[in-house]
């Protein structure tokens, strides 16, 4: 039995039901001391809270607000209930932005996760200059994003490009490549710089967990006569899909809500062939002045950001589930 | 701050008492009646903003960086003789539309803002009455020009005051074009299409941008489009009026030019990339401001040698220009509203402005036509034709009125991307249906 004033009700085992009714019971069947602890937690956490409803929060609300009104610059708007979502149902760039949209993630997601696997890799095994190489790898993370996109855009330049004569040198290429003038190559080009700057964030966090794995599990699978292919697909893949999938999510809600590469790359050009939701509802809403319309472009990523982010949380749950079902 | 404030300004600047400088601004100006500082001289009073007031202005970066350095410096000397402080802030111009619509929905920035074409009609809600301003500077100056006045007049008022547009006209390398066996420059589009086709053989194409930039792709389509008879809307401002006969003929002559003459990267160039292109030695003909001109006569003497320039060809309904303006306006939210026009007074004043003007080497043309005849224009006869284009200059959303659904078409890069898509591959009828449907779709909201 415990003494008095205090509760070993931590020590039991948490009862299924809602997170909500487990919690408020808790609450209820709290001591001083507990609640105390409590209000004090509260306290450290009124910083985030503030900053989140301020900078996340109220700009989501009023942007759905935003959304439903005929706003324009200067002008506050009337409620036109989904009109502008109607609108851009019918606008062929809106359209053309939303395909460009999901290539762009899927492309980028899927080589920032197979690069930076084998990056991962690289560096897991890696003998000597390990600090070096690591904190190499991390620079196209770390530099200011505008920076090496400029960077990125001269190299890319149709006359001055660095990488059009290293590949005519080389004898790979008889004219230059108009990396961001055609429909496709320049969504592609654009897709290139998005895994050249994301593939660090999946390479070190990856790597961390490979450095989780023991290397016992290798040790026992070689004895078994797994070669290195059969070790990755059948010990490292799936000891490390929860990482996998944590980070993929990152990644999946970052590129798909991209602005400034294609902004400074291409403006959206040409043709409207590398305009993503980002950069059309910047176009809308700012570049004409249409407020209610422009959030509506940007708040037509929401729906699909949500689906992804349900469906890969439900994954990872699912997967933790698995894990404890194994431990019992 | 700046030093280099061009040939002309050395007379007039330097240690002028204050006294003297009030006088001479009064007697330059005019009445009393005009307000400002000649007002205030001729009232006898003393300026009454408190101290510590901040004026702030924002506009673009030129491309004639003495013309910057110049008008800091006309800033600077406002703010001295009024006992204020005067912020002149500079971006790059793609960045000022983002800027302004963040001030407005804000209510708060900077007092004036130098907007570039039409957008004193797309953000009219927000910017100040200054009919008075603009009507008084008109007068005195003989008038405004049609163009300068379409896009700071908006409804029944001004909401803005003009300050100049960017003289845009063919520049082309006079060397290549006699080695070619051309002695002068075309003067019709066909022309222009032979011409580019044997520079371009000769390893010398033209260069034009049709990506996603303000001035040049804009500045090549919409007088392209006009030249030949074609344009966005009629006369009531509604009727879209794109998918005409014209329009088609401009379109598939742009397309057969993509391969004959033009330089295959411009799909992906923006304002700057046929300037660096041009002074590379890469292109020999494109459609651009002065600023090719004055950098090569700064940095790259033998390029501006053999540098020229020429009006825009011409169609069979004319020769047109696409001519980006210049306007302050002051915001609505300024709490400082009359020293804003104030100041806007002065640097529009023949005493502020002609020193500009003549530092900017005439890269901009003045929205009044009393510089018309500046012996600027003809001193160098190369820059000559840049003058002249402001004659011929249309309005966005021609043939109807002026107005905030023309801004939306510029925005959207409606016409630019008709061409570039026609270049691409989509066939020229194609490519003007899906223009004409979404010029249909902004005018009939």
């Amino acid at each position: 039995m415990a003494a008095s004033g205090t509760r070993v009700s931590s020590l039991r085992p948490s009862r299924p039901g809602s997170p909500l009714a487990s919690g408020l019971r808790r609450l209820r069947q709290a001591t001083a001391t507990e609640r105390r602890e409590w209000r004090f937690a509260l306290v450290l956490l009124m910083p985030a809270i503030v900053m989140i409803g301020t900078f996340v929060a109220y700009p989501f609300v009023r942007g759905i607000w935003l959304s439903l009104t005929d706003t324009v610059v200067g002008r506050e708007g009337e409620f036109v209930g989904f009109q502008n979502f109607a609108k851009l149902w019918d606008d062929s760039i809106f359209r053309r932005a939303a395909q460009n949209t999901v290539l762009y993630t899927a492309a980028a997601t899927l080589l920032k996760l197979t690069v930076g696997m084998v990056v991962a890799l690289m560096l897991n095994n890696l003998l000597g200059f390990k600090r070096i190489l690591r904190a190499s790898m991390l620079l196209p993370w770390i530099v200011p994003t505008v920076l090496s996109t400029l960077a990125w855009k001269w190299m890319l330049d149709p006359t001055f490009s660095i990488l059009n004569w290293v590949l005519f040198q080389l004898g790979l290429i008889r004219f230059r490549v108009d990396w961001l003038g055609g429909p496709v190559m320049a969504l592609w080009s654009v897709i290139l710089v998005n895994v050249w700057r994301g593939t660090p964030f999946f390479a070190i966090t990856l790597l961390a967990g490979l450095q989780t794995i023991s290397p016992e599990v290798y040790e026992a699978a070689s004895i078994d006569g797994a070669n290195a292919w059969q070790r990755f697909w059948t010990v490292t893949w799936p000891l490390l899909m929860p990482v996998t999938m944590v980070v993929m999510l990152f990644s999946v809600i970052q590129t798909f809500a991209d602005f400034q590469l294609v902004y400074i790359l291409t403006g959206g050009g040409p043709a409207n062939s590398t305009h993503l939701f980002a950069t059309y509802a910047y176009q809308v809403g700012v570049a004409t002045g249409k407020l209610g319309e422009g959030a509506a472009a940007s708040l037509a990523m929401f729906p699909v950001l949500f689906m992804v982010v349900l469906f890969q949380l439900w994954y990872i749950r699912r997967g933790e589930g698995g894990v404890k079902k194994r431990g019992a | 701050m700046g030093t280099d404030r061009g040939n002309a300004t050395k007379r007039d600047w330097g240690t002028i008492p204050r006294r003297t400088f009030l006088k001479g601004a009064a007697a330059v100006a005019g009445a009393a009646s005009l307000g400002g500082i000649p007002g205030i001289v001729a009232a006898g009073q003393a300026p009454a903003y408190p101290k510590g007031t901040k004026l702030h202005l924002l506009t673009r970066i030129n491309f004639i960086p003495a013309g910057d350095t110049l008008f800091i410096a006309q800033a600077e000397e406002f703010g001295r003789q009024m006992g204020v402080e005067v912020q002149v802030e500079r971006i790059g111009e793609n960045d000022v539309t983002t800027r302004s619509t963040a001030a407005i929905v804000a209510k708060s920035g900077p007092d004036i803002i130098m907007f570039q074409n039409n957008f004193p009609h797309l953000l009219a809600n927000g910017l100040a009455d200054v009919s008075d301003l603009a009507e008084a500077l008109g007068k005195e100056q003989g008038g405004y020009w049609d163009l300068s006045r379409a896009n700071a007049y908006v409804g029944k008022k001004w909401l803005a005051v003009p300050y100049g547009c960017l003289s845009n006209t063919m520049n082309y390398r006079e060397d290549w074009l006699k080695e070619a066996g051309f002695s002068k420059f075309p003067d019709t589009y066909e022309e222009l299409r032979e011409v580019g086709k044997k520079l371009k053989s000769m390893g010398h194409p033209v260069g034009q941008c049709f990506g996603h930039s303000v001035n040049d792709p804009n500045s090549w389509c919409y007088p392209f489009v006009w030249a030949y008879g074609g344009y966005e809307v009629e006369k009531d401002g509604k009727t879209v009026a794109l998918d005409k006969k014209g329009t088609l003929e401009a379109l598939k002559l742009n397309t057969a030019m993509w391969k004959d003459m033009f330089d295959e990267g411009g799909l992906s160039w923006d304002d700057a990339s046929n300037n660096r292109a041009f002074l590379a030695g890469s292109i020999s003909i494109t459609n651009n401001g002065a600023s090719i001109y004055f950098v090569g006569k700064d940095k790259f003497p033998d390029i501006a040698k053999v540098t020229n320039h020429a009006p825009n060809p011409r169609g069979p309904a004319g020769r047109y220009y696409h001519l980006a303006t210049h306007s302050s306006a002051v915001m609505k939210y300024s709490k400082n509203q009359k020293l804003a026009k104030e100041f806007i007074r002065w640097y529009m004043d023949k005493k502020q402005y002609e020193p500009w003007f003549v530092a900017m080497s005439s890269y901009m043309i003045p929205p009044t036509k009393v510089w018309f005849d500046h012996p600027a224009w003809t001193k160098d006869p190369k820059l000559t034709p840049f003058r002249d284009s402001i004659k011929d200059a249309r309005h966005l959303g021609y043939a109807g009125p002026p107005g905030a659904k023309a801004s939306e078409a510029l925005a959207k890069y409606i016409m630019v991307d008709m061409f570039a898509k026609a270049i691409q591959g989509t066939p020229p009828e194609e490519s003007l249906k899906w223009a004409t449907a979404e010029l249909k779709k902004i005018y009939s909201a």
